[in-house]
């Protein structure tokens, strides 16, 4: 509990000069204070909590699910197969040279207001970290450990199964602990671009109505699921691999 | 039998040849130790018995057969211990087991006969972080074993030991060898470990190399660490250490 301290002493000192910025400033329009947007945020529960919160998990959850079936499919066949890397590596890294707030739009255009053109968004960003940590992981595997399995006339397969799935186990739980904020992102910004409910789209309507505490409300949810998304990671991360460290 | 006949291998890249037309052989049941300056091709032969490294010429036989159409012929024991740290102790001495496809309960029977031999019964359930560096060489040991093979090629096991520690280990190396009856080819840079443990001593000098000088160690099994202070395996030891040097300055 000890080591939290500076982490907890530093959000306190940085809320409180928050909350005397915003009233030096006083326009709540411009700079709402923590209070205010705590008082929102209590004022804003039944549309947030029951309708726009629920919208955009199932836009981070599909989309994160995706991404990770997706992500490890990519990674586990680069690091089969060389031909594929080389063919594959290039697409991977350029499609993260294309900005979100471009290509959002255009899937919009495609795929219409419903869900799926938010997902596409989550996806395109958090597939990334988890194909690339992910194959960095397989290829960490050491050659000797590989070597040895193979004098016990070991096949690839038992290979892949019993030392590099299990080595690049650490990195699959970096990539997603990764991903979930980048998840959470992706789904905002598709919703701020165009959509019909979800924390994004209830945050820009609150902009429009010059209501900045609603505006920072559905941000200040979105942290907190996202932190607590990373943090029940965390957790299952330390209970599963206590060896990380041994390898 | 394990025969070399005219062996020659070169690894891509390299200059000159590893070995040339390299000819010697292993006795059943037998305790022979390589020794050898670094990078000679100590490990090389083992590469090759075990089929890490491709044969380019020559043959390697065990018995007249060609030792690549024998499965599981030899088990290979590297210095460091490469346990898997996700596994347990009992888990990872299975490892060659489940390779097999050897059916679980046939597995744990097994393990718990090792374990029982090796000592370390108690620490089936443990996982490597909870040993100490000579436990951990044990089960890396006691899952070469399992892997069913009649020659065990064991690559500096304990050189990452401690000396004390070391000496143990050569003493408990002795007794699981007089138990199992396994061959056992051993190597080492340790000119005093390879007397101890092994009935011949096998001295590569120059590189590349073709042959391997024979060195019988004068001593009836089981030793014990003072009849290292002999006489005659005093000068043993100032012979071979000698050849060393020579090799290196070559």
């Amino acid at each position: 509990m000890k080591k939290h301290i500076p982490a907890v002493l530093l959000a306190v000192v940085l809320l409180l000069l928050w909350q005397v910025i915003a009233i030096l400033i006083g326009a709540a329009y411009i700079l709402p204070s923590p209070i205010q947007i705590c008082i929102r945020l209590w004022q804003l529960r039944e549309p947030l909590f029951l309708v726009h919160l629920p919208a955009t998990m199932c836009v981070t959850g599909i989309g994160l699910g995706i991404s990770v079936v997706l992500g490890l499919l990519l990674a586990i066949s680069m690091d089969c197969n060389p031909k594929i890397e080389r063919a594959l590596y290039p697409v991977i890294v350029a499609s993260q040279t294309i900005p979100t707030t471009a290509i959002a739009p255009l899937f919009i255009l495609w795929f219409g207001y419903g869900i799926w053109s938010k997902v596409l968004v989550t996806i395109l960003i958090t597939f990334f970290p988890i194909a690339i940590t992910v194959f960095d992981g397989l290829k960490a595997t050491k050659r000797e450990m590989e070597e040895l399995l193979y004098t016990y006339g070991a096949t690839k397969k038992d290979v892949f199964l019993k030392l590099k799935l299990p080595t690049a186990l650490p990195n699959f739980f970096s990539a997603i602990k990764m991903a979930i904020p980048m998840s959470v992102i992706g789904a905002a910004i598709a919703e701020w671009l165009g959509a019909q409910e979800g924390l994004g789209y209830f945050s820009k309507r609150m902009m429009t109505q010059l209501d900045g505490a609603g505006v920072f409300a559905p941000v200040v949810l979105l942290s907190v699921v996202a932190m607590i998304a990373v943090g029940v990671i965390t957790v299952l991360e330390r209970k599963l691999i206590q060896w990380r460290k041994e390898i | 039998m394990l025969q070399f006949e005219d062996v020659s291998f070169q690894y891509a890249g390299d200059e000159q040849p590893m070995m040339q037309h390299l000819s010697f052989s292993v006795e059943d049941g037998a305790f022979d130790s390589i020794i050898g300056a670094s990078g000679c091709g100590k490990s090389t032969i083992f590469r090759l018995i075990n089929g890490l490294e491709q044969l380019q010429s020559g043959k390697i036989t065990v018995d007249g057969k060609p030792v690549q159409s024998l499965k599981n012929y030899s088990a290979f024991m590297p210095q460091k211990d490469l346990l898997f740290p996700w596994r347990t102790i009992e888990k990872n001495i299975a490892l060659p087991m489940e390779i097999a496809n050897v059916p679980w309960t046939e597995q744990e029977k097994r393990c718990t006969e090792v374990l029982q031999q090796v000592g370390l019964l108690e620490y089936r359930k443990k996982y490597p972080k909870d040993l100490s560096g000579g436990m951990k060489q044990r089960v890396a040991f006691a899952r070469t074993l399992l892997a069913g093979a009649d020659l065990l090629l064991l690559d500096e096991p304990f050189s990452a030991l401690d000396y004390l520690t070391r000496v143990d280990m050569q003493e408990w190396l002795l007794h699981q060898w007089e138990h199992y009856h396994k061959t056992i080819l051993f190597i080492t840079h340790d000119v005093e470990e390879a007397i101890f443990l092994s009935k011949y001593i096998y001295v590569i000098q120059d590189r590349p190399f073709s042959s391997m000088e024979q060195v019988e160690v004068p001593l009836p099994y089981p030793r014990k660490r003072e009849d290292l202070k002999r006489p005659e395996i005093v000068e043993l030891r100032e012979k071979l250490i000698e050849k060393l040097r020579r090799s290196v300055a070559v």
